[in-house]
């Protein structure tokens, strides 16, 4: 009896498994596949010759440090808008808390256009980066705070929403008052998002944050499985809530602000993405952040790749094609999220 | 051996400045072995002992202790590894299969979900084979009925394998048969060694099971012995205001007394 029970959880570990593996192979495939495509003609076997440092150094130029810088850029803030999702899910009990709905990603821009108005980002290459940290850990720890004291999933979001909005009117002001039209174009390339001509210098700036968030996320997100079960069910089962409260504030904060950094604010990816792994994982919320992050690089990686397809006069901004297909899978989300009790 | 203990514990709702406490001067003991039921109308304050009593009510005055040391003090892991805790709400945020909840028992031990070692996997198959969910063991909890989610929770608590229990209304919602199964869970559980301390509304229910009853009013304890010590008629009326008869274990209840 014992023995044929627990058969079929492990076949589902493998399957889980599998699927976490194949979503790293697409991400791989997908950053390549970017690497492919440009103004300049490359053979795929050109191309590769090229990543590995063999080829022509313009060959190398092109490949290198325009088209695999962009992919990365890409990739990274997928993998950390999404994982940072995913984790503020399962703290949030909320399948539709997400960077960018609670206000985290719009609070980081507005950082980031701080730093463009007072022309600060000539100072360090820093500047921006701490910008758009400080305002997504401010962003984050208000939700959070919030979250102790309201119990209701649906008020909270509904303060998220509150965040952002105020934090997109500072911005709007900001851009009001900008100092000159220059200015207001980076601005403008804040709120869109957009990953176009990143470099490995920019991608290094915001990587630390990245990946120190994205570190604190990953070694604190066991609680979030206890957590399902309720706040004083899980503080019973051994969770120390005041700290897992804070480490996932701190680490979706870092890890959102720095993807925020690199590439503005790029919505939806955070709740798509989780949502559509979570059955993969059995529901839980700690195995959800990987193939979270997995999906949203890869997926960024490929509605980057058909930015840089479309025949548009302009080029598309990634966070404009993101909130395009985003928006509606998120209104899906949130119709067939079955009613709980609050 | 580890036992749970409070002596003149009190329990605020809220910082100070403080009202009344919900719990007044309570002093109780839970040993191993011990099968006790907290009996109460609502609102007598039965669940806020049950937190004060883990270190869990943040507003406290008097002493709890679990085994040597104070609750409040104790880090939430070690707390985790002494008293298991069944509260009122039951709130599952994601749908997990039933293994999976029975395995957040072993979080305290450091058990992925998933990924657990050897040891918290047996603990889960026993807890598993305890409550007769072998068959829904890979099922989602969403598809459950309110009788399978009982005794999944209650699993959940045995996976645990603490000397203490403390349950608050295990039986809440459920038929008398589903009932009388979470009550001979727990006192499989006392006889092989563990003490549970839990919240039942059912009397009877209460009175068939318990080695002694604590009954609660107005936030004091009011009678804290065996049951043929504790369960009267007058006992039934001082508590509840209800006019009963009581007939050794057999109570029946009448009528709301005016």
């Amino acid at each position: 009896m014992s023995a044929s029970a627990g058969n079929p959880r492990a076949l589902n570990i493998g399957a889980a498994d599998f699927a976490i593996a194949s979503l790293a192979a697409a991400g791989v495939v997908l950053i390549f596949a970017a690497c492919l495509i440009g103004s300049t003609p490359l053979s795929p076997v050109r191309t590769f010759a090229a990543l590995v440092g063999a080829g022509t150094e313009s060959e190398r130029i092109i490949v290198l440090d325009i088209r695999l810088s962009r992919a990365l850029a890409a990739y990274v803030v997928g993998f950390a808008l999404a994982a940072s999702g995913a984790a503020l899910q399962g703290l949030l009990r909320n399948p539709l808390a997400e960077p960018g709905i609670i206000g985290v990603s719009a609070s980081a821009s507005l950082g980031a256009t701080f730093v463009l108005y007072y022309g600060l980002a000539g100072l360090s290459p820093f500047m921006m980066p701490i910008g758009a940290i400080i305002g997504a850990v401010a962003a984050t720890a208000l939700i959070v705070a919030a979250a102790i004291r309201v119990r209701s999933a649906v008020t909270l979001i509904l303060i998220g929403v509150g965040v952002s909005s105020f934090a997109g009117s500072v911005m709007s002001l900001l851009m009001n008052l900008a100092p000159n039209p220059f200015t207001l174009a980076e601005m403008v390339t804040w709120m869109l998002g957009s990953v176009a001509n990143r470099s490995f210098v920019d991608i290094a700036f915001a990587m630390p944050f990245i990946g120190g968030g994205l570190g604190v996320l990953f070694a604190s997100s066991r609680g979030l499985s206890a957590l399902s079960l309720g706040e004083e069910a899980a503080a019973s089962l051994g969770v120390d809530l005041g700290r897992l409260r804070a480490l996932i504030a701190l680490g979706a904060g870092l890890a959102a602000g720095g993807a925020v950094a690199l590439a503005g604010a790029i919505g939806f990816i955070g709740v798509v993405a989780p949502h559509l792994v979570r059955p993969l994982v059995d529901q839980d919320p700690a195995r959800t952040l990987l193939p979270a992050g997995l999906l949203g690089g890869a997926a960024l990686v490929a509605a980057d790749i058909i930015v840089r397809l479309l025949p548009t006069a302009n080029e598309l901004r990634l966070g404009v094609v993101a909130a395009l297909v985003g928006a509606p899978a998120f209104i899906a989300i949130a119709i067939r999220t079955r009613p709980r009790h609050d | 051996m580890t036992s749970l203990s409070a002596e003149a514990l009190s329990v605020y709702a809220s910082p100070p400045p403080r009202g009344q406490p919900v719990v007044v001067k309570a002093s109780v003991t839970l040993r191993p072995g011990e099968f006790v039921v907290i009996l109460g109308p609502n609102g007598a304050g039965k669940t806020s002992l049950l937190r004060g009593l883990l270190g869990l009510a943040p507003y406290t005055e008097g002493m709890a202790r679990i085994g040597e040391d104070a609750a409040a003090a104790l880090s939430p892991a070690a707390r985790a590894r002494r008293v298991a805790y069944l509260p009122q709400a039951r709130p599952l945020a994601w749908p997990a299969p039933v293994r999976d909840v029975v395995a957040l028992g072993r979080y305290a031990w450091g058990g992925r979900i998933g990924r657990l070692g050897a040891a918290d996997r047996a603990a889960v198959e026993c807890a598993l084979q305890a409550c007769d969910l072998h068959p829904l063991a890979d099922r989602s909890c969403l598809t459950l009925s309110g009788g399978e989610l009982a005794r999944v929770h209650c699993a959940r608590v045995l996976a645990a394998e603490t000397p203490l229990i403390v349950a608050d209304e295990p039986t809440a919602a459920l038929d008398p048969r589903r009932a009388f199964q979470i009550m001979d869970l727990l006192r499989a559980y006392v006889a092989a060694g563990g003490g549970a301390l839990v919240v039942v509304h059912d009397v009877a229910l209460a009175a068939r099971y318990a080695d002694r009853l604590i009954w609660m009013k107005e936030g004091g304890i009011v009678a804290d012995g065996p049951t043929s010590a504790t369960l009267s008629a007058a006992r039934l009326g001082d508590v509840y205001g209800v006019r009963a008869e009581v007939d050794g274990e057999r109570v029946a209840f009448i009528e709301a007394r005016q």
